[in-house]
């Protein structure tokens, strides 16, 4: 069994500061695009806001509640893609999502780690729609 | 270690835990290297040996299928599996054996019901009532159910202490077909008077359908004492393999109900264009039923009979008072649910503002196995506004000084949190 780096390795400064202190926290009035979605497994909840500048996101909100590698997860996210074109953010693999966030995520806590994504990508799908 | 022992508990004394616990392979098993400190029954108990053996022993010599082969092995399979329903049946207090329909598990048994009966008997205009602690198994059949007849769905609401409100039940039973409740809550562990909430129904003139899901394993049961119509239960939960369960019925009323599941094995006579349905139990076992998990389940309930049903109930809770008094002491620990009066093994806590998963996630890291989540109850979560709880829950192989093991582990996560 993979026993990654244990929990000190999980629950790292950074993390618990994204969690306290999510960057980017709050909501968009009139957005662009916006979604919102659960993670059944654990209730964890994300919507999240993106205004549009030609191809590019020009700023992105997040709300919601869960677990910290959710919550923190989502924080980095909204840190990585603001400025990046919408098409950089759609071709985003779950793989450069876990490296930014820079922590082994066992595959339980996976579907925490990649909700913040997958809205956005569902955000921006929608708008495309 | 904690300074109380078990000694003084009623129930079941210190040498009768480690002889159960030596019973139990798995607690040998060491996740993350440290003693498996397994809190998570109410979601699944673990096997003993016996129930292992029981099933393995049927594998290796006498599988068969049933009620079909003249041989000899078919014929002891064929006995097994109908001695494994006398056992449950004498277990829960049934009437007779026929009472007891084999069915996946208690999700399956609540759903036959809702359709073999509900289909049959629940027409637009009626009512049928539930209550809002109820998993989403005993919930979501019966949504479905008034969807498709245009009855109404009402709620028992739940009190701030986790307690079923009765103030307005017979304004919400009138008028009802069927009242659905659980008889233990499984996020709360409030546990529910069976009796006199059967009783309700039936002055109403609606059937009570009992989610006994939480009740057998952990206390004795007695279906004619409670007065319920129904009751619906898995074998998992009480030392018994997955993919078992059990529906008991009253005779008259499964006598009269037409097969949830068509095919083999629930016939009487076919013809190409029309059949006649077997007696019951059979009419509602359809197609080859899982043996071995039966014969596993009579190994389960000859267990819990050899341990009596009466000490292990009173040892859950001796253990439930134990951690509930440790708990109170741990700052930021936050209890859900009602009086110790009113409870069974079954703890819900929020710790500051660690979110349920993260605090599982660290106790898993201690070897310590809790439920996180919604245990299957949004509607109550959303009442008790919490996003997820943590469940800690109790069995007769649970000790006094793993509850201190819990505590420790929640003390790891608060530091790591920097929660005072
Ligand atoms: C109260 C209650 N009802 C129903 C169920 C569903 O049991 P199963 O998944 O075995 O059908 C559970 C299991 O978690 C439960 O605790």
């Amino acid at each position: 069994m993979n026993d990654f780096g244990g929990v000190d390795d999980l629950y790292r400064d950074f993390i618990l500061d994204h969690y306290r202190h999510p960057r980017n926290a709050g909501t968009l009035e009139n957005p662009d695009a916006t979604f919102e979605d659960n993670n059944p497994l654990c209730g964890d909840r994300i919507r999240m806001d993106v205004r549009i500048a030609g191809d590019r996101i020009d700023d992105v909100r997040f709300a919601g509640r869960g677990c910290a590698i959710s919550q923190a997860s989502a924080s980095l996210l909204t840190e990585a893609v603001k400025g990046k074109t919408v098409a950089e953010v759609e071709q985003l693999s779950d793989e450069a999502v876990l490296e930014n966030l820079g922590i082994s995520i066992s595959a339980v806590r996976l579907k925490c780690a990649l909700l913040g994504i997958k809205v956005l990508k569902s955000a921006l799908a929608l708008k495309r729609g | 270690m904690s300074a109380r022992t078990l000694a003084a508990s009623p129930g079941l004394s210190d040498g009768d835990v480690a002889r159960i616990r030596v019973d139990f392979p798995i607690l040998l098993e060491r996740p993350h290297g440290k003693p498996l400190v397994f809190l998570d029954s109410a979601a699944s108990s673990q096997k003993p040996l016996q129930v292992i053996g029981a099933m393995d022993d049927y594998y290796r010599r006498y599988h068969a299928n049933i009620h079909r082969g003249v041989y000899h092995i078919s014929e002891l399979a064929t006995e097994a599996y109908e001695e494994a329903r006398r056992k449950v049946a004498r277990f829960i207090g049934a009437a007779s054996a026929a009472e007891c329909i084999f069915v996946r598990n208690a999700t399956e048994g609540l759903n036959l019901v809702a359709f073999a009966w509900g289909r049959r008997n629940v027409r637009r205009g009626d009512a049928i009532v539930v209550t809002e602690m109820e998993h989403h198994s005993n919930l979501v059949p019966w949504q479905v159910l008034a969807q498709e007849t245009g009855a109404a769905l009402r709620f028992v609401p739940v009190d701030d202490s986790g307690l079923l409100d009765l103030t307005q039940l017979d304004t919400l039973l009138d008028g009802a077909k069927i009242f659905a409740f659980t008889a233990v809550s499984n996020t709360l562990g409030t546990v529910n008077d069976v009796a006199l909430l059967a009783a309700r129904a039936r002055a109403a003139g609606a059937i009570s359908v009992v989610d006994a899901c939480q009740a057998v394993p952990r206390m004795p049961v007695d279906v004619q004492a409670w007065g319920c119509d129904f009751a619906s239960f898995s074998g998992h939960k009480m030392l018994g393999p997955t993919g078992i369960g059990v529906l008991w019925g009253r005779l008259e009323l499964l006598d009269a109900m037409p097969p949830f599941m068509t095919g083999g094995g629930m016939i009487n006579v076919v013809r190409l264009q029309s059949s006649t349905y077997a007696d019951v139990p059979a009419r509602f076992e359809a197609g080859t039923p899982a043996i071995a998990e039966a014969i596993g389940l009579g190994a389960a309930v000859d267990y819990l009979e050899a341990v009596g049903m009466d000490a292990i109930h009173a040892y859950e809770l001796a253990l439930t008072r134990i951690a509930l008094d440790r708990l109170a002491e741990v700052s930021a620990v936050k209890i859900y649910g009602p009086p110790f009066e009113h409870r069974t093994g079954v703890i819900s806590m929020t710790v500051g503002d660690i979110h349920a998963h993260d605090l599982a996630t660290i106790l898993d890291s201690e070897g310590v196995c809790v439920r996180a989540g919604h245990h299957c109850n949004q509607p109550l979560m959303e009442k008790l506004d919490v996003p997820a709880t943590t469940r800690a829950s109790f069995y007769l192989y649970n000790t006094a000084p793993e509850i201190d093991v819990l505590i420790r582990g929640i003390e790891k996560a608060k530091g790591i949190f920097g929660i005072a």
